[in-house]
């Protein structure tokens, strides 16, 4: 109710007498808590007509009539951070305050939905929710698409911003801009749209709004300003956030009077209704019982919902040009919901949207079922969760090691830990995870293998695919352009550990008097690892990171093998940079050497490159292996002991002579845990 | 007979009840005290656990009289009057598993535990009493006391020869007072080298000592001169072992706790190697991984265990393997008695034995056990005595064709020939490794068979 007020007035003081009212009825409720719960039972129920009902007098029901929001009342805007930066708690107050959700302490990350979300305070997934504002007299529709913030999931960020015209950049006053800062105000910068700094959390002790205002103009070239402070956490000044939203974001070019055309940006699956995907109204109007077609299978559909999303769904009859919300057509599969497919009515065929190239996979990691009797359990969960995540690339994989698998393909890093853990949240599984890899590229010189390929050029996600060096040209490998903000007295560190990893300097600035903007040229395989973490503990955790895709260049790429006692090791042939080789072939013999038990002969775990030794570790054998004491009482001990060890052999590996334990496998290939 | 009669009236309190009527033509044979007469079923050895009798003892909960630091046996105290009721219950419980079993002969017996010297000589005299009442028990049978060489325990080793005892094994571990006081031991160097004297004296030829190498700090060095040192006054038996780190003693902390350290694993190999081959000069022949003997006197009680032979143990915590035909039994079974002194009277005295845990050997369980314990011994196993065992697939047969036991037996590291199967010299120290793939293959062999559990009623949890 006090929303309503105060988005009638947006003066400062009226915000304050509204404050001053906020308390005075909280006062009540907690004066009696049978009114409490009481009136706000009814509070709650209501919430919706006071919302929308009540300012649009025509109707006294919940339906929203959208057509009362012409294009230009309309404003389509998505939130960018960092990590962390708060970008989810100032969509809860622009929720609150436009009354999409009631106001409670509860209302902590309310579009994160997946306990990962909450967990990591990340965004995943992008949410949708339409907000209704009233400003200088008028109603406006604004349509918050909330964006994952890290690049990883560029993809669902470029599809939200493809569906708006704005965005606000938030920025922590303490920490100042971050390294995805940077990242995505790029990205919103190539798509052309209107960007708002937003400085957050002023209410901080050490919080320098002045100090991020001036990095923000040095880095962005946006004037100091036009930055709006805010706490979020608090509410302070999250109104002049929503008044630049109205003045600021410019409406969405389209019109009502064009042919409907509509843009599927995002689809969830529902169980009992199919396919539910998020569209953007691109012109004209669609209405529930509409026959549509997808442009891109040329199928029609009927449609069965439609509604906008505040950030529940929330059923209307239309839906008019310049509006975002989602429709259920009675798709039953997720694959027909194509993400960028145009929507149009049925014989009113129009010019398709440019859509999205589809992400391209560029982490590689083999998931396997800890125990083999658990494949078709993860099989199914790998499949629903790739149901609301095309991005991911599924390949059947089986190692003689691990068994059967698959092969993942991620955008990322963050995307393949997120997937993990939501696998294991979500779905309950027990996965082991190998060490993530790249796909590299080979370019083949053999007429031969041209042709067998159909290409010169070959992709090889698989090392024991890689074609041998006297039938290719070159190899390439993946490279990555990272961006590192930094405080200053870490760059010594930084700029060593960089160049550790084979790391480019491309770029050195400072953004204020402390810290540091650094942009280097990596190959993909020299950060997937342990890079991040390697930087968080160098920095102290100041550091931030993040990375864009930047391409493919020559490599001197070699195969390396494993071998124990002059056995080569199929599961664990690696390919590596050769100036890598080295470091790479000692820390694998090390773990294995670890892992491997001792046995009654010396067993040597080497690492080489064709016929070369490059790294070699010692397993010695047991000089004496025998229980001292063994009288009477001792045998159901001992037996029991040796019943295990017996059991134990019959799981082992065999290579050469060497038994190798399934454990020793995986304590190589799979990820180190932090 | 009369021979018989004189030799037993050196055993003051029992002899005169044995049931010597049934020994004639009974005979031990000298190498393994293996009646020959009488099938194997017919014979068992005798483990009884005792370890009660502390003074000043003033908790109901058991303790020795000083805890070893390394020693996670079952020990306990009790006050002076409980010493006849835990006699009585020993004897009760010998009673009971004698009839149980129906073994007509006990070919030896050993009195062990943590501190049994402490047990009155009175308590061996009658449980050898009741031992001899429901069995024959030859008057040549091994009867070992397990003692610690405390001036309290020299004292009385007169007593206990009385009692029936014939032969000591002296926990000596080691010659060095300040080992002996980390090692958590209440008696000096000097007191165990009086007290194997002392027992010399009264059994020539029949004293064993243990000793303890892979201590903290100990160097090759070191324990080669004290080794030396102890052969020049030992008997005619020694058993080394390697100082093995328990969870949850105290040792086990300290060495956790990085308070002490012991010996790595190559320096351990080492001090095992060179004492080998020492007490091979001096004349001990290895006979079983970590026991020597000279001049034939290797152990007869525990050559028994090794041979795969039929036992009872009575006490608390005592394990026992035989056949309890009493109850119509067929099947060799594992025997547990209840760990817990005050429960374990309390089982006794309402049903006549404390036993805990039965489990049923199969077949291969059985095979398994012979082969474990077989290969321990310096002769391993022939196969005359393996045919007893398995009288339908000798060892060629089981173990001919594995490739792994074939790779064993290249390498020179295992033997099977004419004789049976067993370890090389070389072999033999590294038998724990050996061993998962011999169970392996003898499983692959007889085939899976079913184990079952039976945990006795009446048991007060």
């Amino acid at each position: 109710m006090s929303f309503s007020l105060a988005t009638r007035w947006c003066d400062a003081p009226l915000m304050r007498r509204v404050l001053q009212f906020k308390g005075y009825r909280r006062k009540i409720q907690s004066c009696n808590n049978m009114t409490y719960t009481l009136f706000r039972h009814r509070w709650m129920k209501r919430l919706p007509v006071f919302s929308s009902g009540l300012k649009m007098a025509s109707t006294q029901t919940d339906t929203i009539d959208l057509s009362k929001f012409p294009v230009d009342r309309i404003r389509n805007f998505c939130i960018i951070a960092h990590i962390d930066h708060g970008k989810s708690t100032l969509a809860d107050r622009l929720l609150e305050m436009t009354g999409a959700i009631v106001k409670t302490q509860k209302n902590k990350q309310v579009l994160d939905k997946l306990q990962v979300e909450r967990e990591r305070g990340i965004t995943v997934k992008a949410q949708t929710a339409s907000l209704i504002y009233s400003h200088q007299g008028q109603q406006y529709l604004l349509n918050l698409i909330d964006t994952p913030g890290h690049v990883d999931f560029s993809y669902e960020v470029s599809r939200s911003i493809s569906a708006c015209q704005g965005v606000l950049l938030i920025v922590d006053a303490n920490q100042g801009i971050q390294a995805q800062t940077v990242a995505n105000f790029y990205l919103a910068f190539e798509a052309q749209l209107a960007i708002i700094p937003v400085i957050n959390k002023i209410d901080l002790k050490n919080a320098d709004p002045e100090r991020v205002a001036s990095q923000i103009e040095k880095v962005f070239d946006i004037p100091c300003n036009e930055c709006i402070r805010i706490s979020a956490k608090l509410g302070t000044n999250v109104e002049a956030v929503l008044q630049a939203v109205v003045d600021r974001i410019p409406p969405p070019v389209a019109s009502i009077d064009d042919p409907f055309k509509a843009l599927v940006f995002d689809s969830n699956f529902d169980h009992y209704r199919g396919v539910v995907a998020n569209i953007a109204v691109f012109g004209g109007r669609v209405r529930k019982g509409d026959r549509i077609v997808s442009a891109y299978l040329g199928k029609s559909y009927e449609v069965n919902e439609l509604g906008i999303l505040r950030p529940d769904e929330h059923p209307t009859q239309k839906l008019f040009a310049g509006q975002v919300g989602y429709m259920v057509t009675g798709m039953k599969d997720v694959k027909e919901a194509q993400i960028g497919d145009t929507l149009y009515l049925k014989e009113q065929p129009v010019e398709t949207l440019p859509g999205f190239k589809p992400a391209k996979a560029m982490v590689f990691a083999g998931m396997f079922p800890t125990d083999q009797s658990d494949y078709p359990g993860l099989r199914s969960a790998i499949e629903r969760l790739t149901l609301n995540d095309s991005s991911v690339t599924v390949q059947r994989d089986s190692s003689m090691a691990l068994g059967a698998g698959w092969r993942l393909g991620f955008l990322g890093l963050l995307h393949m830990e997120v997937f993990n853990q939501r696998l294991e949240q979500e779905y309950n599984a027990s996965v082991i995870v190998t060490a993530p890899t790249v796909p590299y590229k080979a370019v083949l010189s053999s007429p031969r293998l041209i042709k067998e390929h159909g290409s010169k050029e070959i992709t090889i996600v698989n090392p024991a695919q890689f074609p041998d060096r006297s039938v290719v040209s070159e190899y390439l490998e993946p490279m990555v352009l990272g961006t590192i903000l930094s405080p200053d007295s870490y760059t010594g560190k930084i700029m060593s550990l960089c160049l550790n990893r084979r790391g480019i300097q491309k770029n050195m600035v400072y953004i204020d008097d402390k810290r540091v903007m650094m942009k280097y040229l990596f190959p993909l395989n020299e950060i997937v690892v342990d890079f991040y973490d390697l930087l968080k503990s160098l920095s102290s955790g100041y550091a931030s990171f993040d990375y864009e895709n930047a391409g493919y260049q020559a490599a001197d790429l070699i195969k390396m093998n494993i071998l124990l006692n002059g056995q080569p090791v199929e599961e664990l042939i690696t390919i590596v940079h050769r100036g890598r080789a080295y470091s790479a072939g000692k820390a694998m013999c090390e773990r294995l050497q670890d892992s491997i038990p001792r046995q009654m002969f010396e067993i040597a775990v080497q690492a080489s490159i064709g016929s070369k030794v490059i790294a070699r570790e010692t397993i010695k054998a047991y000089r004496k292996n025998v229980l001292a004491k063994c009288y009477g009482g001792d045998i159901t001990r001992k037996m029991k002991l040796l019943k295990k060890q017996a059991e134990g052999k019959k799981k082992m590996r065999l290579i050469g002579n060497v038994e190798v334990p399934k454990d020793a496998f995986i304590n190589v290939l799979k990820r180190k845990d932090k | 007979m009369i021979q018989h009669t004189l030799r037993a009236s050196r055993r003051a309190v029992s002899a005169a009840l044995r049931r010597f009527s049934e020994t004639s033509g009974g005979e031990i044979t000298e190498e393994d005290g293996l009646e020959r007469t009488g099938s194997p079923a017919e014979q068992a050895s005798l483990y009884v656990h005792v370890s009660w009798h502390l003074k000043g003892g003033t908790k109901k909960w058991p303790y020795c009289l000083r805890r070893c630091s390394y020693c996670n046996f079952n020990k306990y105290i009790s006050r002076e009057d409980n010493d006849h009721i835990m006699t009585e219950c020993i004897q009760r419980e010998t009673e009971t598993l004698l009839r149980l079993s129906q073994v007509s002969c006990i070919t030896s017996v050993f009195f062990g535990g943590g501190t049994p010297s402490l047990a009155h000589p009175s308590t061996i005299a009658a449980v050898l009493q009741t031992v001899s009442r429901w069995a024959r028990l030859s008057d040549k049978a091994e009867v070992t006391l397990e003692v610690n060489p405390t001036p309290v325990g020299k004292s009385k080793l007169e007593d206990y020869c009385r009692a029936g005892v014939n032969r000591f094994s002296i926990g000596v571990q080691s010659l060095q007072d300040e080992d002996l006081k980390i090692l958590g031991r209440d008696h000096s160097s000097h007191q165990a080298l009086q007290t194997v004297e002392e027992a010399r004296r009264l059994c020539p030829g029949r004293v064993s000592v243990d000793v303890m190498f892979g201590r903290p700090k100990q160097s090759v060095e070191s324990w080669e001169n004290e080794l030396s040192e102890l052969l020049r006054v030992c008997d005619d038996h020694v058993s080394l072992y390697q100082l093995t780190l328990e969870r949850g003693t105290r040792l086990f902390k300290q060495v956790l706790g990085g308070e002490v350290t012991v010996p790595a694993e190559d320096v351990t190999a080492e001090m095992y190697r060179c004492a080998r081959r020492t007490l091979q000069q001096r004349g001990f022949l290895q006979y079983e991984v970590s026991n020597f003997a000279r001049h034939k006197a290797a152990s007869h009680h525990n050559t028994s265990y090794w041979k795969g032979r039929q036992y009872i143990g009575v006490g608390p915590g005592a394990h026992g393997r035989f056949v309890p035909l009493g109850e119509g039994g067929v099947h060799r079974e594992a025997r547990t008695q209840t760990l817990e002194p005050d429960v374990w009277i309390r089982e006794v005295r309402q049903r006549g034995h404390g036993t805990r845990r039965r489990i049923q050997l199969g077949h291969l369980e059985l095979l398994e056990e012979v082969l474990v314990m077989g290969l321990r011994m310096t002769d391993g196993i022939n196969h005359e005595h393996w045919e007893m065992f398995s009288p339908h697939l000798g060892l060629r047969e089981v173990f001919g064709t594995s490739r792994e036991v074939q790779e064993l037996l290249q390498s020179g590291q295992l033997i099977l020939d004419d004789r049976g199967l067993r370890c090389s010299w070389d072999g033999l120290v590294l038998l724990d490794s050996m061993l998962p793939a011999l169970l392996v293959e003898l499983e692959r062999q007889i085939g899976p068979s079913l184990q079952r559990d039976h945990h006795t009623d009446g048991s007060p949890h």
